[in-house]
């Protein structure tokens, strides 16, 4: 496989992500009615558009949507991250920047005992990273 | 070529998922809350709930509704409109699921209204005047007042009446039943019994026609 083909297949693995968790997030919050806290608005806010940009970068393939999309993913990232560490109370409670309505810390779905939508945020965007991170610097040879 | 194929079969993949997820979410949500109003059928109507048509009519909707919600306001008339079309056959009950805060202060002064008599042309003075009272979705009791001139409600009875401790107790048993009967939205109907399997005119309309055909039989 070549190198912009292996980068190809990175950057559309990165899509997959980004158009799973845009549609379970709708899932959850138009379907199920989970109400949608400050935090998990600012994550869709910087996941929802993957969704849209990455496959423009497909076809025809343009290793530049990498710089476009990165900003996002990492920005993304790192709120999944303080969400998470909200949630695991690492970060103190004073600082929750929520309103009274939908508290960022409470969880309303929990798989597995440790499984929350936060962390499954945070997963998919440091994969989604990586995997632009790479398609990058693969195509780039 | 090939990639692009690989796209749209995952593309349609995931749609197909997220369609499938929901028709499968929906039917159960839909299944439990049929069994939910089946094995609470006491939740449904209480003895201190306002009814309107015969003791004996054949079809019973059980309306939960809340006077600030504007959806509520747009199936007033609807339900009106069917209880005329078919008189002395459906029966309506009324429940109150005040969920915008501030609202309940508006069920108080319905149910002071009630006291003389005049609860179902309050209740349409309330809708009517809904846009006026609640600026923004947000219902203020002290708006309501001028809209009830004219009925010939004794307003300052009213006042007192709201306040009755009975009237907080009507409303906290509403709510209670509506928290039971897992209500979370206004308005909620149920016919004989039955919840709408998914919101709107059609499905409300389709249940009270099933419901006054087989009556009939």
């Amino acid at each position: 496989m070549s190198s912009e083909t292996t980068a190809w297949y990175l950057i559309f693995t990165a899509w997959l992500l980004a158009a799973g968790s845009t549609l379970g997030a709708l899932f959850f919050g138009e379907i199920v009615g989970v109400p949608t806290c400050v935090l998990c608005w600012y994550q869709r806010i910087f996941m929802f558009p993957l969704a849209l940009l990455l496959p423009i970068g497909l076809f025809p393939f343009d290793r530049k949507v990498v710089r476009y999309a990165l900003p996002l993913a990492a920005i993304g990232g790192l709120i999944a991250l303080y969400h998470v560490l909200l949630v695991a109370g690492v970060v103190p409670e004073t600082m929750q920047p929520c309103t009274q309505g939908v508290p960022c810390k409470e969880q309303v779905i929990v798989w597995f005992g440790f499984i929350t939508i936060p962390l499954m945020a945070a997963i998919a965007f440091a994969a989604i990273v990586i995997l632009l991170w790479v398609a990058y610097f693969r195509s780039a040879k | 070529m090939k990639q692009k194929i690989l796209f749209a079969l995952a593309a349609i993949a995931l749609l197909l998922a997220f369609a499938l997820g929901t028709l499968i979410y929906k039917s159960q949500q839909s299944e439990q809350s049929a069994q939910l109003a089946e094995s609470n059928r006491a939740n449904l109507v209480r003895m201190h709930s306002p009814t309107l048509g015969r003791a004996d009519a054949p079809v019973e909707i059980v309306e939960f509704l809340d006077p600030a919600c504007e959806t509520c306001k747009a199936f007033y008339p609807v339900v009106k409109q069917m209880m005329a079309a078919n008189p002395d056959r459906i029966r309506l009950v009324l429940r109150y699921a005040p969920f915008h805060t501030g609202s309940d202060q508006v069920v108080a002064i319905l149910e002071a209204a009630r006291k003389q008599g005049k609860l179902w042309p309050a209740l349409e003075a309330i809708l009517a005047s809904q846009a006026a009272w609640a600026p923004n979705h947000r219902p203020q009791a002290d708006l309501v007042w001028r809209h009830l001139e004219g009925l010939g409600l004794d307003l300052e009875r009213v006042r007192i009446d709201m306040a009755a401790p009975e009237v907080a107790r009507v409303i906290a048993q509403d709510l209670e039943d509506a928290r039971v009967l897992n209500v979370t939205k206004t308005p909620e109907f149920f016919v004989n019994g039955r919840p709408l399997p998914s919101f709107g005119y059609e499905q409300l309309k389709k249940l009270v026609d099933e419901a006054l055909a087989s009556a009939r039989r």
